[in-house]
């Protein structure tokens, strides 16, 4: 288990490297700096400011120091844009926001989508089948920035329920359309994953065996079916985790959330690099530790797995 | 069955005319099972309405996508809904432009953006995953851990990043929708590489003296085409959504141009101002166009890789 564990780590870790290298490259060759505006500063100010930021460092150095200053004091450096801020300070500010939501998104999809898929497994081709079905396809052309106003549409003006926007320190009423937005579609496509391997396990020889003996319907479900039926719903929870962070751009816009997405796409109008490049650095290492808790998890409830 | 040097030509001759056997490809038994199934050839229908709507949609409209009518500017909440007495079919937006023009622009952008996309895909990806693939070994591995590493960044962030350092243009967009949709289906080729490199054809081909790279464009790729078309069917909807996200962010087709995204975007953000049509039609065009290709994508799945069910 320890060799797997590190030979994945092996892995995780020059992707990561890579994504701080093509980051900077991306930076290096974007033309003009971070701090060449319409209106030109006099050059002794703009080589003070950039002596400010490190930027007259060579390239190398500036991106060794960068990585030196995440890896072992977790910090991102100052803002380009705000300055009175670091992107530790932003990223302090947004992130238990779109923790908050994320999780509870998470948690959603999960807990719904594989019920509604154990259930129409264990009840396929009846109507309670045929709805979940028709969901999951349903869903699929349900992202989250077509979840979002159509859930304004009918929670906020139409009923009048839940605000439209905003966050008020995480209350409820809140908190609510952005997790149904963020998890509608991951609901429905672990729905129909889990469906799918169920009805594979519950076709098995072991499932049959288990009916003969007598065992109970919902017996034989969660004690013999559920862990092998959940493993391709395991290798499907890191693309989903990917697609969530990502799409909490979208929430934190639609909503107006105060997330870390809002500063991200702000940063993104005001070419903040810096700002831009923590955010991406951060959810890189975000995803990647995921995928990694993710494959671990997998190896560990897959005994075909040998590592 | 026809020109077969037989003596019992007469026979056979006879035979043909009495009862008319013709044998069937496996492409057209495809073809017929596709045609089986309702709901694929109900969505190709209206995948070809919606062709047909963006390519000739303009020549319907009253106004160009750009005009902006001064008078109804600011004013499209009550003075622009949707009519046809004076040409706005689906109505005005808030600065004053024809709503059915901007849809029948935006859809088609849309369109083209994700069919550019699955382009990249099918090329790039079937030729990276077949290479990989037929030469196996140490190439193979060092060749889709690459791709490993690559699915597993979030790329919506560095194509962000892309655009923000070198301007927001189409050009970008398509080059960063085309970086990485070609991962999966180099994958989805390689397993199939996998399973068709040992058979008896391509050891034929290697015992001639083909060279490796005749033999996987002549003799791999068109064999990969079947799970090609499917996976790059699936891809055209994922491709549109994607770029339909960055465009509702602000950050992918700009001004004056516009993109079915981008008009979900300032429906929804007019959601306050009561006009419900900015965002209607753009979101049902949207919506229309992704189930169409989930059905016709499903449906090709079933006809070309009846296995995988």
């Amino acid at each position: 288990m320890f060799s797997f564990i590190a030979r994945r780590l092996l892995v995780a870790v020059p992707t990561l490297l890579i994504l701080i290298v093509i980051s900077f490259v991306l930076m290096f060759a974007a033309p003009g700096g971070p701090f060449n505006s319409e209106r030109p500063l006099p050059p002794q100010v703009l080589a003070n400011i950039e002596q400010r930021y490190g930027l007259d460092q060579p390239y190398w150095k500036q991106m060794v120091d960068y990585v030196w200053a995440v890896v072992t004091r977790f910090d991102f450096g100052p803002s380009f844009q705000y300055r009175d801020r670091s992107v530790n300070d932003i990223i302090a500010q947004g992130f238990p926001v779109t923790l908050t939501y994320g999780f509870w998104s998470a948690v959603v999809a999960v807990v719904v989508g594989v019920s509604i898929g154990i259930i129409a497994a264990i009840r396929q081709n009846t109507w309670a089948d045929y709805t979940a079905v028709g969901f999951s396809i349903g869903a699929q052309a349900l992202p989250n920035f077509v979840m979002a106003p159509i859930l304004v549409i009918i929670f906020t003006l139409w009923l009048g329920w839940l605000p439209g926007g905003g966050w008020r320190g995480g209350q409820i009423e809140y908190v609510i359309m952005p997790v149904i937005a963020l998890s509608t579609s991951y609901m429905a496509s672990l729905a129909r994953i889990t469906r799918s391997s169920m009805l594979e396990v519950l076709n098995s020889n072991f499932i049959r065996t288990a009916r003969a003996k007598g065992l109970p319907m919902r017996r034989v479900v969660l004690r013999h079916a559920l862990k092998p039926a959940l493993l391709p719903v395991i290798s499907y929870l890191g693309p989903a985790f990917v697609g969530m962070i990502t799409g909490s751009v979208v929430v934190d816009v639609a909503f107006s959330t105060g997330g870390i997405g809002q500063f991200f796409v702000n940063s993104a109008f005001n070419r903040d690099y810096a700002v831009i490049m923590g955010i991406t650095i951060l959810f890189g290492m975000l995803t990647i530790s995921f995928n990694l808790i993710v494959d671990i998890l997998y190896a560990w409830i897959d005994p075909k797995i040998r590592y | 069955m026809s020109k077969h040097a037989n003596p019992d030509a007469d026979i056979l001759q006879e035979i043909q005319l009495t009862s008319e056997v013709r044998g069937r490809s496996l492409w057209q038994n495809a073809v017929s099972r596709f045609f089986r199934n309702k709901a694929a050839v109900a969505g190709l229908v209206v995948l070809i309405f919606v062709c047909l709507f963006a390519l000739f949609g303009g020549l319907i409209a009253q106004y160009e996508p750009d005009y902006v009518d001064f008078s109804l500017m600011g004013a499209n909440s009550y003075m622009g809904t949707p009519s046809l007495e004076n040409g706005h079919y689906f109505g005005v937006d808030y600065d004053g432009r024809d709503l059915f023009a901007r849809t029948v622009m935006g859809t088609r952008i849309s369109l083209l953006v994700g069919i550019v996309g699955a382009l990249v895909a099918v090329i790039v990806g079937t030729l990276y995953g077949a290479t990989a693939g037929y030469i196996g070994g140490k190439t193979d591995g060092i060749m889709m851990r690459t791709v490993d590493i690559l699915m597993s960044i979030p790329f919506m962030f560095v194509l962000i990043l892309m655009l923000v350092i070198f301007g927001r243009s189409m050009f970008m967009l398509f080059l960063g929708i085309g970086l990485i949709s070609w991962l999966d289906m180099s994958r989805i080729a390689r397993g199939q590489t996998l399973s068709i490199k040992n058979k008896e054809f391509v050891e034929a081909a290697i015992a001639t003296g083909v060279r490796p790279l005749t033999i996987i464009v002549r003799h791999i790729v068109p064999n990969l085409l079947g799970i090609v078309i499917v996976y790059s069917t699936l891809l055209v909807p994922q491709m549109i959504i994607f770029e339909s996200f960055i465009s509702y962010l602000g950050l992918g087709i700009q001004e004056p141009n516009t993109s079915l995204g981008a008009l979900i975007n300032q429906g929804s953000e007019q959601l306050n101002n009561g006009t419900m049509w900015m965002l209607g039609y753009p979101l049902a065009f949207f919506l229309i166009t992704l189930f169409a290709f989930f059905f016709v994508g499903d449906g090709l799945r079933d006809a070309l890789d009846p296995k995988d069910r």
